[in-house]
């Protein structure tokens, strides 16, 4: 399998994700990675989301390992890659990389008590999670809402600017011999002996060792493409951009019900207020999840509903103009967990997808997972709940090109 | 010398003796007339700046029609109010605003409803006109307009505290259009939502034919706690305009040079002259109205400079000088400009333009140059001009965004992007009609005809209609018009030349030359939306309404924009998306709308 320049692979997908993965490959040596993406890279869900990099929203198990994991890497990454060649200290800059430390505020009684037994549980699994009284919430978030039954601060989460941050683990990749090629589309498979050999694109066949699924909310679909399909499905979200604000928040301030939304699988609209700030001075208000297919039409009364969620948390905000509303798709499997392995149906095809709300921060250690698998090295957690063949990703019937 | 109001005993239209207002800003009493914007107040009390930028470099009015947001201040308490949009009432407590240092301080909806409904956004040349030809057809019309009275830029209306006795002395066709106006908006089928703007359109359910909704925001130019309104017209005729296309040029965001319609709009709106040194710099003919406008008013222009030289200008209109021969109202316009030029001794240069404007705190100075025809700068040809004011323009911009949440299809033309329409006005959006600026340029009485079109078929008129075809005729010479138009005033491909590293290109984040340059440049971050987040070129509060085209030109030509199939269900990324066609306060938009009952006529809000 391995030529004179090592193992070739081409990663299906220049998002996060994508990126992510070439330059891990990229630095371990031994590969010689390409990045194909029918688009530009990084534009994708990658530059439609926000930039939380969170351990909060998530109760003990492996997500939480996962963004553990993803949480050390990312300070290191980010080191790593500021003392590499000229101009990279500034794609560095560009992220925007901000460990300002998030705080869940409940509103209810039942909600504060269902915060205080996940926060118990999450300490219990290494997670920093501190009780706020009114005093100290009112000293960290004075804007926030007076009507809090209890408020919560995890000093580990941490906000990037998404595509700026998948732009710079995609320079490194670059920097450290990758190969990208925008404009190129996956169309299908070539395999001898039931094995991936290459893959069709718009620009031609592409050979190689290894195929590193990385389509984000499209995978289902790319893998259909490549006959073996994964259930990877598109929960729509949408955010709201206020005009630039004088300091006003200063934490990711969510409420106790993004606990609930981001573990439940209800079609039907769901919101929970996430607000935070972002150097340019706006503050982002999100978000929604809906399960519409690739459908963007903006849905007044979802953007309502959010505005709604976020004067709830923060009532002194009803007069800021918003200038802006926008959102993506969340790549997500069933069973919320994203998929990370090699595809046991089909030699040579490995994916990295399903990250659904929390892609961005768990890129890093996604791509990690990823290159401890495929060098056959043990990896520092536990890989089995992320692998190909559980039922969640296989179960259900091969989503068409038109069903999803 | 700063901007003046026209002394109303002085003043050619017969205004009323001034009935003062009193403000106060910052703390200090400003004293203004009834009528007047905030804007106007304050440059006519001698502030030409009182925003300051993220840099901390001082701002005022550029656009002078609420879409560059540069004069936002805070207004009773609500931030980010447009000053150049906003009426001053007296009482009103203003404070200015800087990102320097962080501190503001500061329908007739629904399948029950026989008669056919229509709803027109923008009351303009072209919406009016729409307007009309609905009622005509026998439908029903919802006409709505952000501003309080219709006219739209070609007919901007004194406001009705100045009493003016003789408005009609600053307007062409004022009669005609006095008559249409009172038509219309007196008709019992027309319901006027003055000082409505459409803040969002929402598309159907893919599958389901028809317009979209229309989502409204009713009361002062951002306001608060604006009522909503949702309505569900039959058909939807998109009118909403253009503004001035000012290309960027080192110096340009300093206070005291404004876009060339601000000037218009303050002189014709307000009765304000903006300076007394006024120098006008861009292409196309609508400089010569400004320059009129200015004169009128009593400023003092220096010069008007056309950037394309003669030659370019001659082979445009000369190739079929019987198009502009045909637009009969323009070629009388433009003559009577002519000789008012020629009366004030004003000098009219091709082929020179105005490529730095310089001085402290506001514009001393402004550099011009001789221009190759395309546009690039001869050598040695620089001279330096004292001013008290600069006008730019060198193109047009449709307001797009409206067709674009709508899904209208776009034209790509050499000046810029328009709505496609077929020969019914039609969009390709089914029950969306497009009228006037938004589908090429090509002034006030093309926009009318386009207008006239559109309103009939939307409101269910006979397609073949025997009167239909002078209008149709009309139309198309219109559009010829507009091709003439474009061909003799192109934007020449050079002036990128112009700009210096640090030469501001996003006036509202200040993002520069420079900083483009650098990031459309690096491989991984060449797609155009990651180098807007990462240079925020484009995030600011005018949402990409100045900069944008400017953007996406200079990103294509630097090599950005790679080409490929944009992902399924995200939108591409384009200079003139905005799903939020105008700001609205997170209250407001918390607020559920109110749904007119549909079984009831509408309550007529005005007919003034
Ligand atoms: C509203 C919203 C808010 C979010 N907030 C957060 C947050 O705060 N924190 C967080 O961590 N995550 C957040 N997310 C999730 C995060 O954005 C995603 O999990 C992440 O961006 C997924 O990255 P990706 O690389 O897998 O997918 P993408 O960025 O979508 O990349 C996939 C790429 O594959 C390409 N592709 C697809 N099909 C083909 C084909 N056939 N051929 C070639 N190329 C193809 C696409 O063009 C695309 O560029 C949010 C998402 C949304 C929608
Ligand atoms: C500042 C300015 C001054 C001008 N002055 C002249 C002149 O003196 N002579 C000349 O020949 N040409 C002038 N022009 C050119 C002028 O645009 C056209 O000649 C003519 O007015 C175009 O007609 P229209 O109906 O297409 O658009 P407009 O006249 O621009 O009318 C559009 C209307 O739509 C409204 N609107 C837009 N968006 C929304 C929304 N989201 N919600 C609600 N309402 C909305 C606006 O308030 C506006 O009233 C001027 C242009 C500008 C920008
Ligand atoms: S000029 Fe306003 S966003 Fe760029």
């Amino acid at each position: 399998m391995r030529t004179m320049y090592g193992t070739r692979v081409v990663v299906l997908g220049a998002g996060i994700v994508g990126a992510a993965c070439a330059r891990e490959l990229a630095l371990a040596g031994g590969f010689q990675v390409t990045v194909v993406d029918r688009g530009g890279a990084a534009e994708a869900t990658t530059a439609h989301g926000e930039g939380n990099v969170l351990v909060s929203d998530k109760g003990p198990g492996p997500e939480l390992r996962l963004a553990q994991l993803s949480r050390r890497l990312w300070p290191e990454a980010l080191a790593a890659i500021a003392d590499g060649p000229a101009g990279s200290a500034r794609a560095v800059r560009a992220v925007e990389w901000d460990p300002k430390g998030g705080i869940v505020v409940a509103t209810t009684e039942a909600g504060a008590d269902g915060l205080h037994r996940f926060a118990a549980d999450q300490r219990a699994a290494g997670v920093r999670a501190e009780p706020l009284d009114a005093a100290a919430l009112a000293a960290a978030e004075p804007h926030v809402t007076r009507d809090h039954t209890a408020a919560l601060h995890y000093p580990e989460d941490a906000q990037v600017q998404p595509a700026a941050a998948a732009a710079a683990l995609l320079g490194d990749a670059l920097a450290h011999g990758t190969t990208l090629r925008t404009g190129c589309e996956v169309l299908g498979a070539r395999t001898r002996g039931g094995r991936l050999t290459a893959v069709r694109t718009t620009e031609g066949d592409l050979a190689a060792d290894l195929f590193i699924n990385a389509a984000g909310p499209w995978s289902g679909r790319l893998a259909a493409r490549l006959g073996a399909p994964v259930d990877v499905r598109p929960r729509r979200g949408d955010i709201l951009v206020t005009a630039p604000l004088p300091p006003t928040v200063f934490h990711k301030v969510y409420d106790a019900d993004y606990v609930g939304a981001v573990g439940s699988s209800a079609e039907d609209l769901q919101t929970s207020a996430v607000v935070e700030s972002t150097r340019g001075g706006s503050v982002l208000l999100g978000s929604s999840r809906r399960r519409t297919g690739f459908d963007d039409r903006l849905r007044p009364e979802v953007l309502s509903a959010i505005a709604a969620k976020a004067l709830r948390l923060f009532p002194g905000l009803a007069g800021v103009p918003v200038m802006r509303a926008y959102g993506g798709f969340r790549p997500y499997v069933p069973d919320h967990l994203p998929v990370i392995g090699a595809d046991p149906r089909l030699p040579g095809l490995w994916h990295a997808t399903g990250h659904e709300g929390a892609g961005i921060g768990l890129s890093i250690g996604t791509a990690r997972l990823l290159r401890d698998l495929v060098h056959g090295t043990e990896p520092e957690i536990d890989p089995a709940p992320f692998r190909v063949d559980r039922p969640a990703v296989l179960g259900a019937p091969a989503p068409s090109e038109e069903s999803v | 010398m700063s901007p003046r109001l026209i002394r109303a005993a002085a003043d050619a239209t017969g205004r009323r003796p001034d009935r003062p207002l009193h403000l106060t800003v910052d703390g200090e009493p400003v004293t203004g007339i009834a009528g007047q914007s905030i804007a106007g107040v304050l440059l006519a009390a001698g502030r030409t700046s009182w925003r300051t930028a993220r840099s901390g470099a001082p701002r005022g009015v550029f656009c002078g029609i609420g879409v560059c947001f540069d004069c936002v201040l805070t207004v009773n308490g609500a931030p980010d109010v447009r000053a150049c949009r906003r009426r001053a009432v007296d009482g009103d407590v203003v404070i200015t605003q800087s990102r320097a240092d962080g501190s503001t301080d500061g329908a007739a909806g629904g399948g029950r409803m026989t008669l056919r409904q229509v709803v027109v956004v923008g009351a303009g040349p072209a919406g009016l006109a729409a307007a009309a030809s609905t009622l005509a057809a026998g439908a029903a019309v919802t006409l709505l307009d952000a501003a309080e009275r219709p006219g739209g830029q070609y007919h901007r209306m004194l406001p009705e505290e100045y009493g003016a006795a003789r408005p009609g002395r600053l307007h062409h066709g004022w009669a005609a259009f006095e008559r249409l106006r009172h038509r219309v908006l007196g008709h019992p089928r027309c319901t006027w939502l003055a000082e409505t703007a459409v803040w969002a359109l929402e598309r159907p359910e893919p599958g389901c034919p028809g317009p979209p909704l229309v989502h409204t925001l009713t009361g002062p130019a951002d306001g608060t706690d604006r009522p909503r309104r949702t309505l569900a017209p039959d058909a939807l005729v998109l009118a909403p305009g253009a503004h001035d296309r000012v290309l960027p040029f080192p110096g340009w965001e300093l206070p005291g040079v404004y876009a060339a319609g601000a000037a218009q709009a303050l002189a014709k709106g307000e009765r304000l002259a903006i300076g007394d040194d006024v120098l006008l710099a861009g292409s196309g003919p609508f400089l010569l109205p400004v320059a009129a406008a200015l004169l009128e008013a009593g400023a003092g222009v220096r010069a008007v400079l056309e950037a394309n030289p003669p030659a370019t200008v001659a082979r445009g209109w000369a190739r079929r000088p019987w198009e502009l021969a045909e637009q009969p109202g323009k070629a009388a316009e433009l003559a009577e400009y002519t000789a008012l030029l020629a009366r004030h001794r004003v000098p009219y240069r091709m082929g020179r333009t105005v490529i730095e404007a310089r001085g402290k705190g506001r514009v001393e100075e402004a550099v011009t140059a001789r221009l190759r025809p395309d546009w690039s700068v001869v050598p040695g040809s620089e001279v330096t001009v004292a001013v008290d004011a600069l006008c730019v323009s060198h193109a047009f911009s449709p307001q797009l965004e409206l067709p674009m949440a709508a899904g209208c299809a776009l034209l790509r033309s050499p000046t810029g992007e328009f709505v496609a329409v077929d020969g019914d006005q039609l969009t390709s959006c089914p029950g969306v009609y497009a009228a006037g600026e938004i589908t090429g340029i090509a002034g006030a009485p093309a926009a009318r005809t386009e207008g006239a079109l559109a309103g009939w078929l939307a409101g269910g008129g006979d397609p073949a209609a025997p009167a239909l075809r002078r209008v149709r005729r009309n139309r198309d010479r219109g559009r010829a018009f507009a091709a003439r138009l474009a061909a003799a005033h192109p934007v020449g491909s050079a002036w990128p030349g112009w700009l210096r590293p640090e030469t501001v290109i996003c006036r509202c984040e200040e993002t520069d030359y420079g900083a483009l340059c650098r990031t459309a440049t690096e491989e991984a971050g060449a797609a155009p939306r990651v180098t807007k987040l990462a240079t925020r070129a484009g995030l600011g509060p005018c949402q990409a309404r100045i900069c944008g085209p400017t953007v996406a030109e200079l990103t294509a030509r630097l090599g950005g924009s790679p080409p490929g199939r944009p992902a399924d269900g995200l939108p591409v990324a384009a200079p003139h998306r905005r799903p939020l066609a105008q700001p609205i306060r997170l209250g407001e938009l918390a607020s559920t709308p109110d749904h007119p009952d549909p079984s009831e006529p509408d309550t007529k809000e005005s007919t003034a």
